[in-house]
């Protein structure tokens, strides 16, 4: 889905990222993790063409992300941040149909597409008429996904997407995302800096520190056979929750 | 069902038609407010004090009852923008005084003679009209009763009094032709000599604790306080003989208007000009009417003075100021919305348009007016002018402010949709920014609001109009009946906007 070839990117004298290759293959789910400043929304925005690279090259579905190509490559792809970005003066329903008003849908279409997307994210349908500030942070963030999934996109980009919610919504919206994501089967790149999270929801983890992929591979891969002191590091300065064992494939 | 396919319909949202509409009306009045009023008749001018108002006055009825067509633009301000609506065809004729021509406007060391000033400005396309009788100079006035007792008559009388007291306004100690000069010229003795505002050298007058002061020799408070001028037997004073000054066309556009104002010639008396002055300060007639009664004693004509009603007065001003805001507001809006963006999306270009913007709001308003007024003339045009770059700074910058304020996860999901930049401004950054863009333009309506009041020194009328008037005749009544509906005006933008808020803001910005 996504080839990136000895992409680097630098913020004045900083480099965020230096020369990266990856691959994220088609129907997987990779989860990009490390602490802050190591690179990894950096990566993610690379990926969506919201940053252009100094340096090489991001392949989408084989065609090479190019400025005057972005809009309508972006529009193959779903992208959620944290918070969920909806725009204040749109309701919900409005932030969900935007795109597709713009392609000049006809209504019913919208509200086909809103309708199954509502259920498919649980979203009370009577959230649909209210304004990002009437909605929790839940709330905002299933808005945030109908929004992305509108167009029906080939792959999701996640940052952070519940990085702003507190334990007991967080945890909810943990299990339907991961039950979207499987019920989808679409590509899926999601960053964090919760190895739980990132555990829970990828097949694979992408470990980044100091705009360097370290180590790419499963929870286990990682716990085994670390590629670098840090990744043991790192693995023990997360308290593990009891049933990590058992989400670890 | 239909309540959400009407909810979705925010692509041509309700505000973006509206000010498009509004816009579109206020483009109209521009154009309208520009084009050169077609206007046969003669333009006479005055300055802004009261014996100018007289002396243009006396001119346009003097015109109108000889059949020549004519209108008075009265108390335009100072000199300068007399004289560039002069040479500029704004206005066709204006009472001047020659030793101001001389000095001010030709540029002469000291007063010329006749002829000579005659030449000078047939050169530049003007004519000399006729002296009018009187001259406005300063002079050296005291009671009538102490200059009898102590036998002043001249100025090189009081050399023989250096126990005098004597109190000169300010500006005349500091004046090159001030009281060193007429020291040095009389070589006269007296030590107890101060600086005192006018106002306050007349009271000293009145209780003898000066014995002389400097005035104009027009100056009603000659009339009012009884008293004389002495001589100036060594001429040390240029002298500021009153004439009319005309466009040289006018010779050949309407020969016959130079003859009419000959008729003015040596027909106003010092005494008279004081009369004058006195009945329109001290006794508050209306300069027409003080004008129409010379007439009449004067040159046996029946002049009619036009009397116009204080709600009559009122409309015409609120129309004018409205005008004055409305069209220059809206001129910016249209212009500065597009700077505002233009700044936010080329931050390097922006800093350039803010300094710009921020650089002409330092221009003193007086001035900035005054700059107009040879590109633009005299009038509503460049008020509008003005009034539309002051209004300038407070709507690009908010535009900017607005636009460079919105939150970066707001800004990159509208990219990472796939909207076109240009949607993402309609659809998204223009809405989210209009709430900031709205108060800016409030900003500039209040300020312009305000500063319209200013327009009436160069013509364009408006609620300064009266506050002028009212400023020069000491009349707190006239001031106030400019001031109330400024401020009133002011009140009301404010509320206005505060009622166009909801229809322009989105309801999503309002909630909280």
């Amino acid at each position: 889905m996504f080839e990136l070839c000895r992409v680097a990117k630098r913020f004045g004298e900083r480099w965020a990222l230096t020369p990266t290759d990856l691959v994220v293959p088609s129907g997987r789910t990779l989860a990009l993790i490390g602490p802050s400043g190591s690179g990894k929304s950096t990566l993610l925005r690379l990926m969506v063409g919201l940053l252009r690279p100094d340096q090489g090259e991001v392949r989408f579905v084989g065609t090479e992300l190019t400025p005057e190509r972005a809009e309508a490559l972006r529009r193959r792809m779903g992208f959620v941040v944290q918070g969920g970005g909806l725009f204040p003066h749109l309701d919900a329903r409005e932030n969900a149909a935007i795109m597709a008003k713009y392609l000049k849908w006809d209504a019913k279409r919208i509200q086909q597409r809103i309708d199954l997307l509502v259920e498919l994210t649980k979203l009370p349908s009577d959230r649909l008429g209210k304004y990002p500030v009437q909605l929790s942070g839940g709330e905002k963030q299933r808005v945030s996904l109908i929004r992305a999934l509108m167009l029906d996109p080939d792959v999701l980009l996640l940052d952070e997407p519940l990085g702003a919610l507190d334990p007991m919504t967080r945890f909810e919206l943990q299990r339907d995302l991961q039950r979207i994501f499987a019920q989808l089967r679409k590509t899926v790149v999601l960053v964090t800096h919760d190895l739980s999270e990132a555990a829970f929801f990828a097949d694979e983890i992408v470990l980044l520190r100091g705009g360097r992929i370290i180590q790419r591979g499963t929870l286990e891969d990682l716990l085994r056979s670390p590629a670098d002191p840090f990744v043991t590091q790192f693995i023990n300065a997360q308290r593990p929750p009891p049933s990590l064992g058992s989400i670890a494939r | 069902m239909s309540r959400r396919t009407r909810r979705t319909t925010f692509c041509h949202p309700k505000w973006w038609i509206l000010l498009r509409r509004v816009l579109r009306g206020c483009v109209v009045g521009l154009v309208v407010s520009a084009c050169p009023a077609t206007q046969k008749s003669i333009a006479v001018g005055s300055k802004a004090f009261t014996e100018s108002v007289i002396l243009g006055e006396i001119t346009t009825q003097l015109l109108q009852a000889r059949g020549v067509p004519a209108t008075h633009r009265q108390q335009l301000g100072g000199t300068r923008i007399l004289w560039d609506a002069l040479l500029k065809g704004e206005i066709d004729i204006y009472p001047e005084y020659t030793g101001t021509i001389a000095e001010e406007l030709l540029g002469a060391e000291r007063g010329l003679d006749p002829a000579d000033l005659e030449r000078q400005l047939r050169q530049r396309g003007i004519g000399l009209g006729p002296s009018l009788g009187f001259d406005n100079s300063y002079a050296i006035a005291v009671r009538r009763d102490v200059a009898a007792r102590l036998k002043l008559r001249r100025l090189s009388d009081l050399a023989n009094h250096p126990e005098l007291r004597l109190g000169f306004s300010h500006e005349f100690m500091d004046r090159a032709d001030g009281w060193p000069a007429l020291r040095e010229r009389y070589r006269l003795p007296q030590r107890d000599v101060r600086g005192l505002d006018h106002e306050v050298a007349y009271r000293a007058l009145a209780s003898n604790s000066i014995q002389a002061t400097d005035l104009y020799s027009t100056d009603p408070e000659i009339l009012q306080q009884d008293l004389l001028l002495l001589e100036d037997d060594l001429r040390h004073f240029p002298r500021y003989d009153a004439v009319l000054l005309y466009r040289a066309e006018l010779e050949q556009r309407v020969p016959k208007a130079p003859l009419v104002l000959n008729r003015l010639a040596g027909r106003i008396s010092p005494n008279d000009m004081i009369q004058m002055n006195a009945k329109a300060k001290r006794d508050r007639i209306p300069e027409s009417e003080v004008a129409a009664d010379f007439l009449r004693r004067t040159l046996n004509l029946e002049t009619e003075a036009p009397r116009v009603g204080w709600a009559t007065r009122l409309r015409q001003h609120t129309e004018e100021h409205l005008s004055l805001v409305l069209v220059s507001l809206a001129a910016a809006v249209v212009i500065s919305i597009p700077l505002g963006i233009l700044a936010a999306k080329r931050r390097r270009l922006g800093q350039v348009i803010l300094a710009v913007a921020g650089t002409i709001q330092t221009i003193p308003s007086l001035a900035l007016l005054v700059f107009m007024i040879p590109v633009l003339g005299i009038g509503p045009r460049p008020a509008i002018a003005a009034l539309f770059l002051y209004s300038l700074l407070p709507i690009v910058r908010n535009t900017y402010a607005g636009l460079t304020g919105i939150a970066a996860e707001i800004r990159e999901s509208a990219e990472a949709l796939g909207l076109p930049s240009a949607a993402r401004l309609r659809l998204i950054e223009l809405p989210l920014a209009s709430p900031t863009i709205l108060a800016g333009i409030k900003t500039s309506a209040v300020i312009n609001v305000g500063t319209a009041t200013l327009g009436a020194l160069i013509g364009a009328g408006g609620y300064g109009q009266p506050i002028l008037t009212g400023i020069r005749l000491a009349n707190v009544g006239l001031i106030l009946e400019g001031a109330v509906p400024a401020a009133l005006l002011a009140l009301g933008a404010q509320a206005a906007f505060e009622l166009l808020e909801p229809v322009l803001v989105p309801r999503g910005l309002r909630l909280r």
